[in-house]
Formats: structure tokens, C-alpha cells, sequence
């Protein structure tokens, strides 16, 4: 099993009211709630959580990208992965991702990519989302019924850029360009392990296999609720003769580990009902546009968004309605040991998208459950998946003699590289 | 008034609404499409011979995915005309139909006879900020649409029981799909530069708008009036954005007055 630590960012400043007063979190969302002051200081504690996780062992750091978002502070996850790359020297960089549909030209991806993976020596691990319907759609303006086509031609765009040892001229729909040329390239050869962030879009399953790229399901929901797409995508993979290494795919799940289960409630249980009641608050126009989804995507599961279950779970939602439908997994290592167990083998996943830090959760406490986590839950998950043991195909590859700039003291003086007189 | 079906040289299946006798009028609906009951086009087609085509998307019409852009579109209206054997009719567009009309008017000014705009998207103002039809509750539509939104809802729905879960799923599917195709030239800001090409406009041209439009308000009359000074403007009252729809007798009495 690999753990990557995620932080979503989000914003831990919504009143209390901000239900009953705002429609939306996400793209109309007042502005005047944020506070550059206080967001210096937000950053900076996001920012050391990361890099502390990498000293307890994870695998991964992660971040990824929203915008006009109040649950996610990163409309550039390339600039957290750039600050991560420079203090860190053993996890992945997972940035998961970047929307290239909304890049213009997405060989910027191209070439940011490369530099993080340049600089980290070889850790990126590279995620390409179509992006929601709220970033992709509303905030940056792309036509919903043509997105997904973009998306793929920015990807076709950027995997030549970095297989290609010449330049090329790309004649594509969206993007003309004369010549391509990416400068840098990346460390990893052929590419990056490449991630594909999926909502619920059944066409994402044959794209992630048409390439052998890695399916990520980010929910929310948990476990339970997440297992009929996965057992989806897996039939999927049978169906096209694919072997069935877990690590074709992620999960994400929000996790609250402390010494027993009725601590975790008494820790966490406000901040996570802070992010489902105040994070997730989204106006449902702004994340069903006509023609994001595609007609077999609509048809496939129309019934669902029609009674928009969604908003309705997150009306009057109790801690113990989190915990027993499995949206946060908390409670002793033992308790959270057993549930991971049973979402793992579940769902057959390989890497864990691990969200300690959740709503308007203090330092101390995200630290807490981590090292809780780290301690006493992960090494016992570690070997979930024996027969698979060497599969590295989805992971990073970095190189051996790689810079381990936070041992060095980065801006200090150095012996010998004075100027020579 | 019955259905016909069209196929383009583009290679689009379109279903057309055909009824009457005279000069040949060719009605484009809006980004809603035509409704179950459009009693103006019945009472057109007592005076015209009327074309009512449904975009690809709409209905049972067919291959949405060959048109993307707004010269696509535009195109699309010419191939109609032709693949139903038109010569120089008259064009009236509704909403996104208007826009339509004005874009084929503009790129080829001879080959249509008059010109009739009904509330048509195309322009934008920055003072006047159009909302944003594709981030609307559903309950919030015919609230924009309608100057009556409760007698709206009744014809947006068109006696469809919509507490019945499949009459829903189908009226959800159907209307992803309509405002998918409509939003390649709608999405996010219905403006894609026709303001640059009203110069070349040279047929005759009405323009019609609802005194109590709150999607595009009657400020925008006054715009086309400034970019088309030669067309004429109506204003008529207790009508919103489905003027058609809601005030039928003189929509009817407006446009064949004009169309004489």
C-alpha cells in the first residue's frame, strides 16, 4: 500500500451562518470572507503539515487545484508542489492536478510539470483532471459539451511534447502551435506516472486503460458509497483484459485517528462537520452544467443527480451519520485500522488519499492524528497486497543522486564556493 | 401544422415543423426549443407557409456533434434553407434563434427576404449583465423566462406529470441535451463578436422585445436599434422572454404586419 498525505487547503474562516447566508462555497462565494493577513499564516501551517508528513513516512504529499473555491486555497497547486519540492527530498509530489482544459496553451503543463520534476528529482506524480464543472465551467469560462475534447487534446498535446526529441507542430482544434518544443523535460522517462482524478464519467475508465494511467476516485463519501463506481471501473479492467494490480487505482477518504473512538468525536467531530456543512456547500446549478456530462454518463446514473441525494446528505448531518455511513473513518487505531482494511480490499486500491487536516481543524490536532496514523494504523496496512508487491508502475521513480536540499540549510553560506581571487 | 424531416449536405437529420401556404417564413427557436404547443406558428402559418426546424440536439433531431462554433451554427441555417428547397425567405428568430438569423443575414445579406428578431441573444452589455441560464435552479427558470412565470411553468413543462420519476429523468435528459448544443454559443457570455458583422445586415429587419424581459432587457432593444438603425422596434407589454409564447395575437399581428 502507498499513503499520500493530502491537503485540500481550505479555508478555516466561514462564519457560522455561512450556510443560511451564502448559496455557494465555490465560484460566487463572497471574497470579502478571505483575509490575506490570515491567509499568510493558513499557508504557512498547510505547508509545514505537508513536510511533516514526509518525516513520519508517507509516500506521497499531495495537493490539487480549485478555484473561487472556499475549501481549497490552491488555484496554483504547481506553486505549493514548487515550495513542497525545495523542503522535501523523499515523498511523491503528487499534484492531482492540473484542469489542462482550462490551460492556454496546456504546454505549460508541459513544461511546469517538467520543472517539478526536475527540480524534486524525478518525484512528481502528475494528475490530469478534466477539472469540475465548477472550476473548469464556471471559473475559467471553458464550453461544457466541448471540454471533454479539449481535455483530450491538451492531453495528446503534452505527453508528445515529452515523448517527442524534436520539435513539432501541433495543429489541434484548440490549440495551434507552430512549434513544440518542451524545455525542460521531465526526470522520468517515458512520463510522470500519470493520474486521472474521475467524478463519476464511466468514459474515464476506458481513457485511464486506453493509457494504463492510474484511476483516482475523489470522494467525499467514503467508502461505501464509492464502491459501485470502483466495482464499475473494475469489471471495466477485466473486461479489456487488463491485470488487476490494485494500483491502477486511488481513493481518496477522510481519516480521524485518536486513542480511542470516543476521543475522536470529541476532537474532530466539529471540524469535520465544518467541512461537510460549510465546505461542501455548493449551489447544484454550478455543478451540473448542460453538457459537461456526457449523454452515457447521464443516462448511466441521471437518477441520482435528479434527487440530488447529495445536497439532501448533507442537510442535518450528525457525526455519527459520518461515521456510520463511513464519509470520515475516525475512532482508536484499532477501529480505523479495521475500517481502512475493509475499505482497501473493498474497493482493491493501492494508494490511499489520506485527508487528515479537515475543515477549520487546528494544527495540533491534524498533527495528532496523524502521527497516530503513522505510528500505530499504517505499518499494519503496509503489506495489504503481497502478490503485487513489486508493481511500480504507478509510482514515482526518482533518481538516486538526487539533492536533498532541507539537510543542506539551502541559504547559507558555502564552504569553497567563494570567489577565487 | 406537421413534421417533416430534413437531412443537410453536413450530414444533420433535423425534424421541421411545415405548415400553411405563401411566402415562406423560416421560424428558429431559442435555446429552450419549441415547446409542446406553439400556437404562433399555427396562427403564422395561416397567412405563410412556415418552417419551424429544430436545432441538432433538440428532439429528434440529430447530429449536434458536427456543429461547435458559431460559423457552424450559422451555416447550419443556410444548409436548412436549402435542404427544403427555400428561395429568399423570410427569417425569424427567436432568442439564440435571433442570433442565428442575424449571423446568416449577415454573411450572406441577399439571400433572405426580411428579417424579424425576438428577443435575440447576440449582444452584451456591460451594464446590463445577462443572467446566467446555464446556473439556474430549475424552479428559477420560468421565473427569468416568463412575465407570468406560474402560467410559464405550465408551458415549459407542457402538461408533462413531472412528480412521476420517469416523465422527470426524460424532461432532465432532454433539456441537458438542448442547453449543451445551445451552449457552444451561449456559454458563459452569449456574445460571440455578431456586433462586428451588423454592418454587412442589409435586409429589411423588425425587431421585437418584451416589455417585461428579465433574461435580456428591453435596454438591449435600444442597443440593436443603435447597431441596425434602419429596423424597426416594438416593445410590447406583459410579455417577458418568451414573448412568442405569451403574448401570441400580437406577436402574430406584429410580425405580419411587418412580413405584408
Amino acid at each position: 500500500m502507498k499513503f499520500t498525505w493530502f491537503n485540500l487547503m481550505p479555508w478555516p474562516y466561514l462564519p457560522d451562518d455561512f450556510r443560511a447566508k451564502h448559496r455557494s462555497v465555490w465560484v460566487d462565494i463572497p471574497n470579502t470572507l478571505y483575509d490575506p493577513r490570515k491567509g499568510h499564516h493558513v499557508y504557512h501551517e498547510y505547508l509545514d503539515q505537508l513536510e511533516y508528513a514526509e518525516t513520519l513516512g508517507f509516500d506521497g504529499i499531495g495537493c490539487n487545484e480549485h478555484h473561487q473555491n472556499g475549501y481549497g486555497l490552491m488555484p496554483s497547486p504547481n506553486l505549493i508542489a514548487a515550495t513542497l519540492a525545495r523542503r522535501t527530498s523523499r515523498a511523491a509530489l503528487c499534484v492531482i492536478g492540473n484542469s489542462i482544459a482550462s490551460y492556454n496553451p496546456p504546454i505549460r503543463v508541459a513544461e511546469e510539470f517538467a520543472m517539478l520534476d526536475v527540480i524534486s528529482g524525478g518525484r512528481l506524480v502528475a494528475g490530469f483532471p478534466v477539472g469540475t464543472p465548477m472550476d473548469t465551467n464556471f471559473c475559467y469560462g471553458q464550453i461544457p459539451a466541448l471540454t471533454r475534447d479539449k481535455y483530450r487534446e491538451a492531453h495528446d498535446l503534452i505527453m508528445k511534447a515529452w515523448a517527442s526529441d524534436e520539435p513539432f507542430a501541433f495543429d489541434g482544434k484548440y490549440n495551434q502551435l507552430r512549434w513544440v518544443n518542451c524545455w525542460p523535460k521531465p526526470i522520468q522517462k517515458p512520463h510522470p506516472p500519470i493520474y486521472i482524478p474521475g467524478g463519476g464519467s464511466i468514459e474515464t475508465w476506458d481513457f485511464c486503460l486506453d493509457y494504463d494511467y492510474n484511476y483516482s476516485y475523489l470522494s467525499f463519501f467514503g467508502y461505501l458509497r464509492g464502491k459501485s463506481l470502483l466495482d464499475g471501473y473494475w469489471e471495466r479492467v477485466v473486461k479489456r483484459g487488463k491485470d488487476e494490480s490494485p494500483y491502477r487505482a486511488a481513493f481518496a477518504q477522510i481519516i480521524c485517528v485518536a486513542d480511542t473512538d470516543a476521543e475522536a468525536e470529541r476532537l474532530y467531530a466539529e471540524h469535520c462537520l465544518y467541512f461537510f456543512n460549510r465546505c461542501l456547500h455548493v449551489f447544484p446549478p454550478f455543478a451540473d452544467p448542460a453538457g459537461y456530462r456526457t449523454m452515457a454518463t447521464i443516462k448511466y446514473g441521471a437518477l441520482a443527480q435528479l434527487t440530488l441525494a447529495r445536497q439532501k446528505i448533507l442537510e442535518n448531518l450528525t457525526w455519527k451519520q459520518l461515521v456510520d455511513e463511513r464519509f470520515v473513518i475516525a475512532g482508536s487505531p484499532d477501529t480505523v485500522r479495521q475500517q481502512l482494511e475493509e475499505c482497501i480490499k473493498g474497493l482493491h486500491i493501492g494508494h490511499l488519499f489520506c485527508l487528515f487536516h479537515n475543515g477549520d481543524m487546528p494544527d495540533w490536532k491534524t498533527r495528532h492524528s496523524t502521527k497516530l496514523f503513522a505510528e500505530k494504523v499504517m505499518p499494519r496496512l503496509r503489506d495489504m497486497w503481497p502478490e503485487w508487491k513489486h508493481d511500480e508502475r504507478w509510482w514515482m521513480h526518482p533518481m538516486d543522486d538526487r539533492i536533498r536540499p532541507e539537510e543542506r540549510q539551502p541559504g547559507a553560506a558555502k564552504v569553497g564556493a567563494e570567489w577565487p581571487r | 401544422m406537421k413534421w417533416q424531416e430534413v437531412e443537410t449536405k453536413k450530414g444533420t437529420r433535423c425534424r421541421v415543423l411545415e405548415g400553411g401556404s405563401g411566402a415562406p417564413v423560416v421560424f428558429f427557436h431559442g435555446a429552450g426549443g419549441l415547446l409542446h404547443d406553439n400556437p404562433f406558428l399555427d396562427q403564422l402559418a395561416q397567412r405563410y407557409h412556415v418552417f419551424a426546424p429544430e436545432w441538432p440536439g433538440y428532439g429528434e433531431s440529430a447530429g449536434e456533434e458536427l456543429l461547435e462554433d458559431m460559423l457552424d451554427f450559422t451555416l447550419h441555417g443556410w444548409d436548412l434553407v436549402e435542404a427544403l428547397g427555400l428561395e429568399q425567405p423570410h427569417l425569424v428568430g427567436h432568442s439564440m434563434g435571433g442570433m442565428i438569423a442575424a449571423e446568416m443575414a449577415c454573411l450572406a445579406p441577399h439571400d433572405l427576404a426580411k428579417l424579424v428578431l425576438v428577443s435575440p441573444a447576440g449582444l452584451w452589455m456591460d451594464e446590463h449583465p445577462i443572467p446566467d441560464i446555464f446556473a439556474l435552479l430549475p424552479y428559477q427558470i420560468a421565473e427569468v423566462l416568463f412575465h407570468d412565470p406560474q402560467r410559464g411553468q405550465a408551458l415549459l413543462t407542457g402538461g408533462a406529470d413531472l412528480s412521476d420519476m420517469e416523465a422527470l429523468k426524460e424532461f432532465y435528459i432532454g433539456s441537458q441535451r438542448r442547453l449543451a448544443m445551445a451552449g457552444k454559443i451561449l456559454f458563459p457570455i452569449p456574445n460571440r463578436r455578431l456586433s462586428k458583422r451588423l454592418y454587412r445586415l442589409t435586409a429589411e429587419s423588425l425587431v421585437l422585445w418584451g416589455a417585461s424581459d428579465r433574461l435580456i432587457v428591453p435596454a438591449y432593444a435600444e442597443r440593436w436599434k443603435t447597431l441596425i438603425p434602419p429596423a424597426r422596434v416594438e416593445v410590447i407589454n406583459d410579455a417577458g422572454h418568451m414573448l412568442p409564447y405569451e403574448q401570441s395575437d400580437k406577436f402574430v399581428r406584429s410580425v405580419a404586419g411587418f412580413l405584408r
